[in-house]
């Protein structure tokens, strides 16, 4: 066993005193979250406004132009279905994303053999990650060796292949039904959490009332839900409208450039061609939907706790 | 040694060495400053060519050049990531290989290898004009041509006979014709039309100027919009529903490879790696009769149009990036490379899946092993345009070519979302936003 020198000894207690104050202590814990934020959120995101306003290149510095990226980008027409794409993908798939996790959650939150089992297996598409599991679905939709085709064609339902990513819509669509499958267990494991803080007695004191299993879901189960409800979707429309990986690895924005999204398109104006300022204005368009929706989520928890 | 004492003797050795040092000298340490050389390459079609890099020249360029050779490949569609990535944060690959016009896209960022080039184009009897057209910029050779992939279609001999063909069509009519037969016989024609790299524009370009069209004119002015184009279009929407599996606008690269094959499709525009798969893995891929898939591959040109016959054939490049801190060792490495001797050990494991940047090359012995390869001996020789004809290949064109606009305007129709008519101008109003 050692004993401290006494110079050291009084360097420990000089601390010591020092973070006994709340100030500093404070100070010094909110430190490492700040530089955070600020080095990896806040430095990007102006960089990334301040790049939108000039006629940066790789390799090139470029010159402020103002609002040109902006105005370019709004009379691009790709850039238009993109941003059409990039609506309809969110809504949709938080739509089913929310119907369908709704129902399982309901499911789940029954009694039965082996539900935890089910429980964990159930998040596995969230598990996987996406690029793995949207090259599996690349494989099941191929145009040429579909197994979906397949076995459709064998079973006599179908006489010609289904276009399902050689089509632009049926592209549209299969990504939405990808993205469901892969964001619906959130859901589901979300709403069940919030499903188990729900007393059993308000069930069965509607139930003594005579309110039937849809009356007890509407007026008793859904309200109690709704903040959980709110906060997980605000979460998927926030991580939907900005989704890369899935369009890129399923579709690559095509055929004909007809599921590229927003950050799709942007990351081939940006990266593959070289226009950063235009990426950056690209991808700065999502800035004010995703504003929006923050900000609806924030007024309505502010309004909950004011009741 | 107690640890206190041990931890001061050798801090006391780091710190006389180690960081005052380096901030004193304004330079790295001897140990980091070793000869290592950093390529970023794709991920090769032919992985034997790889395997040269790996087992070959690390080994020979350590002996011969004193230089740490460490070769990273990754898929070619990632390449304009990493370069980006690369670029803008001064520290990255020391070589990486870039694509047709991409030298363009990042001259900036480069560090001059005429030299290199004029000793390789005096040596091997000059470099093909296409690859000169792609890499210069300026005056200035912004990367170093490594090899060209011709672009052929591969196509099923003994099915092109049973409808009473000896030859390959030489005119697009004629293409057009054979594919109608062979798709009423479930052997349809296998093309992408999809957002890929390399066969979708080197098939859409091609056809654009053997009917006439082309992107801009002398001036940089767009000059898409024309009659010309307009026939292109209305004929590649006709073949495309006659000839064509539909299934081919959401097709990458590597799909029509699969389909050939597995014996889905009776011809496709490819590098010759759809051969190459076929002769490595005989007893893998057969025809339906039972044959060798190989036995009855044969290669040709794509059709003449109206206005002629014309090719794009994917061109490889390698540019020495400015911020690299070893920009000698790099140059040094490429010149290396580019001798004879050693770019010939490459070059032969390619088996004419890519060839030479001269026509030097056409005349290895090589070329007397495999009949079937031989229509990509001379290919280079015969392109005569690159993107972004009647201009430059610049950065403009390059632009053009990674937003797919020619090759969606042709989809567009193909997929019937647009008329001949209105995907034309839509293509011309895309080029005009670029061209401005």
């Amino acid at each position: 066993m050692t004993v401290a020198a006494p110079a050291e000894r009084g360097r420990v207690s000089r601390l010591t005193r020092l973070l006994e104050s709340e100030t500093v202590l404070a100070t010094a814990l909110l430190v490492p979250g700040v530089l955070i934020l600020v080095v990896f959120i806040a430095y990007p995101f102006v960089m990334a406004i301040w790049y939108s306003l000039t006629s940066i290149r790789v390799g090139v510095v470029g010159e402020f132009v103002g609002l040109a990226n902006f105005t370019k980008a709004w009379g691009d027409s790709i850039f238009q279905t993109a941003f059409k794409n990039t609506v309809f993908y969110t809504f949709w798939a938080t739509i089913f994303k929310l119907a369908l996790g709704m129902w399982l959650a309901l499911l789940l939150n029954r009694s039965f053999r082996f539900k935890r089992i089910v429980r964990a297996s159930m998040l596995l598409p969230f598990i996987i990650p996406t690029v793995l599991s949207a090259f599996a679905w690349r494989w099941m939709f191929d145009p040429t060796f579909s197994v979906i085709n397949w076995v459709l064609f064998h079973s006599g339902v179908i006489t010609d292949r289904l276009p399902f990513l050689s089509d632009g819509d049926w592209a549209m669509w299969c990504a939405v039904l990808v993205n469901t499958w892969r964001g619906m267990p959130f859901f589901a494991i979300t709403l069940l959490a919030g499903l188990q803080t729900i007393s059993p007695d308000l069930h069965e004191a509607a139930a003594l009332d005579g309110a039937n299993a849809w009356h007890r879901f509407w007026h008793v189960t859904w309200p109690l839900l709704l903040p959980v409800t709110l906060v997980v979707v605000v979460f998927s429309v926030i991580q939907t409208f900005s989704d890369f990986q899935l369009i890129y690895v399923l579709t690559g924005g095509g055929p004909a450039n007809s599921t590229h999204l927003i950050a799709t398109y942007a990351y081939q104006i940006g990266v593959a061609s070289g226009l950063l300022g235009e990426g950056a204005a690209l991808s700065l368009f999502m800035f004010p939907v995703l504003f929006a929706v923050v900000w609806v989520q924030l007024r309505y928890m502010k309004r909950m706790e004011g009741h | 040694m107690k640890r206190r004492k041990f931890l001061k003797a050798t801090g006391a050795g780091f710190a006389a060495t180690g960081l005052a040092g380096i901030l004193a000298a304004h330079r790295a340490p001897v140990f980091a400053q070793a000869n290592t050389i950093h390529i970023l390459r794709w991920n090769d079609f032919v992985p034997a060519a790889d395997k040269v890099l790996r087992e070959v020249y690390v080994p020979e360029v350590q002996k011969a050049l004193g230089i740490k050779l460490n070769v990273e490949t990754v898929n070619a569609n990632d390449i304009p990531a990493r370069a980006t990535a690369g670029i803008q944060s001064g520290s990255g690959p020391d070589i990486i290989m870039l694509l047709n016009n991409l030298p363009h896209l990042y001259a900036a960022s480069a560090v001059d290898v005429s030299d290199i080039a004029d000793e390789v184009g005096k040596a091997q009897g000059g470099i093909y004009d296409a690859s000169q057209q792609l890499n210069k910029v300026g005056g200035m050779w912004a990367a170093m041509p490594w090899s060209v992939v011709p672009g052929m279609i591969a196509y099923r001999k003994s099915w092109f006979e049973e409808i009473g063909l000896k030859e390959f069509p030489k005119t697009w009519a004629a293409y057009h014709e054979a594919g109608k037969k062979l798709k009423a016989m479930k052997r349809p024609i296998g093309q992408t039309l999809g957002n890929t790299f390399g066969d979708a524009p080197t098939f859409t370009y091609p056809l654009l100027w053997s009917f006439g069209g082309q992107e801009v004119d002398a001036k940089g002015k767009v000059a898409l919009d024309s009659k010309e184009t307009l026939e292109s279009v209305r004929f590649m929407t006709q073949f495309w529903k006659d000839a064509h599996d539909e299934g081919g606008l959401a097709w990458d690269d590597s799909n029509n490879n699969r389909a050939f094959l597995s014996g889905d499709i009776c011809a496709s525009l490819n590098g010759a790696s759809i051969y190459v798969a076929a002769l490595n893995a005989p007893d893998k891929f057969k025809t339906e009769k039972g044959a060798p898939m190989h036995t009855d591959i044969l290669h040709a040109a794509l059709p003449a149009g109206p206005k002629g016959l014309h090719a794009y054939h994917t061109a490889f490049n390698h540019m020495v990036m400015k911020y690299s801190k070893n920009t000698k060792g790099a140059k040094e490495f490429l010149r290396w490379a580019h001798t004879k001797a050693n770019y010939e050990k490459w070059f032969t494991v390619q088996k004419g899946f890519a060839v030479g940047i001269s026509r030097e090359w056409e005349k290895h012995a090589m070329w007397n092993n495999d009949p079937v390869m031989l229509p990509f001996k001379t290919a280079p020789n015969n392109q005569k345009r690159a993107m972004g004809f009647g201009g430059a290949p610049d950065k403009k064109a390059a632009e053009a070519w990674n937003k797919y606009i020619v090759t969606v305007m042709y989809a567009q129709a193909a997929g019937g979302k647009m008329t001949p008519e209105q995907t034309v101008k839509w293509a011309a109003g895309e080029l005009g936003k670029i061209y401005t």
